[in-house]
C-alpha cells in the first residue's frame, strides 16, 4: 500500500483565501442551510458533506509539496514549497523534533519549490537527515542561496541536520526509502524533472512544472512511458488548454485536457490535477476538474480513469 | 484524413472529415496551415466546417490555435461553424469556444464575413446545408 499525502498544492506563489472570499462562500453556505435545524456537529459536517467542495472546503494557497509513503519509517517528500513547514510541524509533533529521515525530491529550483526550506524546522536539528535529490547541477547552491542575506536572516550553516546532496540522472533507476524511483526530463524554463515511485505493486508519478504541447510523437511517446499504468498521476494542469497553447504558450505549464489525454494513452488510474494557478479562485479550480472529468466521459475508451483535483491536505490511499 | 475546401465569393470553407485525433493532426496542419498562410491576401476570411468532425483532440485544437495566429496576424476572420455535440462540448471544455468564433451552420458564419459569400452559399445548389 501507498499513502500520498499533499502539503502544498498551489503554483508558482503561495496564495490564502481572503475576507472578501470567505465570507462570500460564508454567505451562500448560511443561505442553503436556511431553514435547517443543526444539532450535533456531526450534523453540520453532513450537511457540509452535501455542498461543492468550492463551497465548503478550499483547495488551499501553499505551493508544491507532496508527500510519497510507502509504509516505512523514513519520510520522502517531492519539492520543498510552502507546504513543507506545515508537513515539518505534523512530523515534529508526531516524533518530536529529531532522529528521523527526510528524502526530498525536488523537481526544479524555482523559488515556489524551494520557499519551504528556511521554515524545514528539521533541518536545523541535529539527529535529523536530509538527503536532497534532484537533476540539477545547481541544487546545491540553490538552496544555500536562498538562506543568504538580504533574502534570508539565517544561512545555511544554521542547519544542524544531517544535509546531502545526490545528483539524479534521468539514465537509471534508485532506490530511494524502499522505492525504485525513476527520473525524467520535463520541459520548462531551466528545466524540470518528473519522478515515477515504484513500491509494494503500486506506482506513483509526480510530474509537475511540465509543458505538452503533444505535437512531437516521440516525446509525447516518453511520457506515455513514463506514465504507463500508473495507480496515481501527479500533473500539471495550471491553465486551461486554450490558455497554455495561446496567451500562455511557452510558460512551462500544462492543461488539464492534456493530462487526461496522456493518461488515457498511458492506461493510468488516477490522474490528480495539481499546480493550481493562484489567481483563480476554487470555483474555477473545481471548474477545470469537472471539465477534465467531463472530458474522461466524452473519450474514454476502455479502462476508466479516476480524475481529481488537489487540495492542501489530501489524501490519497493506493 | 480527408479534407475538403471550396470558396464561396471572398471566403474559403475547409471542411476536415473524421477524427482529428493526434495522427490525423498532422495532416490537418499540413493542409490548413498553408492553406490559410496568405489567405488574407485575397479573401474576406475563413470558415472551417466542422459538420463532418467527430473528435478533435488537444493536438488538433493546437492546429487551429496556429490558423487563428496567422490569420489574425493578416487582419481577417476565421471563425468554425457545425460542430457535432461532442466536439461542441470538447470546444467549451477546452475554452476553445473564446478562442475562436463558433457558428452553429456554416451558412450563419459566412453571412457574419461576408454578404456576397452568404449569397454565393444560398445560390449554389451543392451547398451542402443551402
Amino acid at each position: 500500500m501507498m499513502r500520498v499525502r499533499f502539503w502544498g498544492t498551489r503554483g508558482s506563489l503561495p496564495v490564502a483565501l481572503g475576507a472578501d472570499a470567505l465570507r462570500a462562500k460564508l454567505r451562500r453556505v448560511l443561505r442553503e442551510a436556511s431553514g435547517r435545524r443543526f444539532t450535533t456537529a456531526e450534523d453540520i459536517d453532513t450537511f457540509l458533506d452535501t455542498q461543492p467542495f468550492a463551497l465548503a472546503g478550499t483547495y488551499g494557497g501553499n505551493t508544491s509539496c507532496v508527500q510519497i509513503d510507502p509504509g516505512g519509517n523514513e519520510y520522502v517528500l517531492c519539492d520543498l514549497g510552502s507546504g513543507a513547514r506545515a508537513f515539518a510541524q505534523a512530523i515534529m509533533a508526531k516524533h518530536g523534533a529529531d532522529g528521523q529521515t527526510y528524502h526530498i525530491l525536488v523537481s526544479h529550483l524555482h523559488w515556489d519549490h524551494i520557499m519551504g526550506l528556511p521554515f524545514f524546522t528539521p533541518a536545523y536539528m541535529a539527529g535529523n537527515r536530509l538527503r536532497i535529490y534532484g537533476g540539477h547541477a545547481e541544487l546545491e547552491m540553490a538552496l544555500r542561496r536562498q538562506q543568504d542575506r538580504p533574502s534570508f536572516p539565517v544561512d545555511f550553516s544554521a542547519f544542524k541536520a544531517t544535509i546531502e546532496f545526490i545528483h539524479l540522472d534521468t539514465a537509471r533507476a534508485y532506490d530511494i526509502a524502499g522505492m525504485r524511483v525513476t527520473v525524467k526530463l520535463q520541459r520548462h524554463a531551466g528545466d524540470s524533472y518528473g519522478y515515477r515511485f515504484e513500491g509494494g505493486g503500486r506506482s506513483v508519478v509526480y510530474s509537475t512544472d511540465s509543458e505538452h504541447t503533444l505535437a512531437d510523437p516521440l516525446d509525447t511517446q516518453g511520457f506515455v512511458d513514463f506514465f504507463r499504468d500508473a495507480d496515481l498521476v501527479i500533473f500539471d494542469a495550471m491553465y486551461s488548454l486554450a490558455d497554455a497553447i495561446s496567451v500562455k504558450a511557452d510558460w512551462g505549464h500544462s492543461s488539464n485536457i492534456v493530462g487526461v489525454e496522456l493518461c488515457q494513452m498511458a492506461r493510468v488510474g488516477h490522474l490528480c490535477l495539481f499546480h493550481h494557478e493562484p489567481a483563480i479562485d476554487d470555483e474555477a479550480i473545481s471548474h477545470l476538474l469537472v471539465d477534465a472529468q467531463r472530458l474522461e466521459e466524452l473519450t474514454s475508451e476502455g479502462k476508466g480513469l479516476r480524475v481529481s483535483a488537489a487540495y492542501d491536505g489530501m489524501e490519497i490511499m493506493l | 484524413m480527408e479534407f475538403l475546401s471550396r470558396q464561396y465569393a471572398d471566403v474559403l470553407v475547409a471542411a476536415p472529415l473524421g477524427r482529428i485525433d493526434h495522427a490525423a493532426s498532422a495532416s490537418l496542419e499540413q493542409r490548413l496551415v498553408p492553406l490559410v498562410a496568405d489567405a488574407g491576401t485575397r479573401l474576406a476570411g475563413v470558415v472551417l466546417d466542422f459538420g463532418g468532425v467527430v473528435y478533435i483532440s488537444s493536438v488538433g485544437l493546437r492546429v487551429l490555435m496556429i490558423a487563428s495566429k496567422s490569420m489574425r496576424a493578416q487582419g481577417k476572420p476565421i471563425s468554425v461553424a457545425a460542430l457535432q455535440p461532442v466536439v461542441s462540448e470538447i470546444f467549451t471544455i477546452s475554452r476553445f469556444d473564446k478562442v475562436l468564433p463558433v457558428f452553429s451552420s456554416v451558412r450563419d458564419a459566412l453571412a457574419n464575413v461576408s454578404p456576397a459569400a452568404q449569397r454565393a452559399f444560398d445560390a449554389d445548389p451543392e451547398s451542402p446545408r443551402a
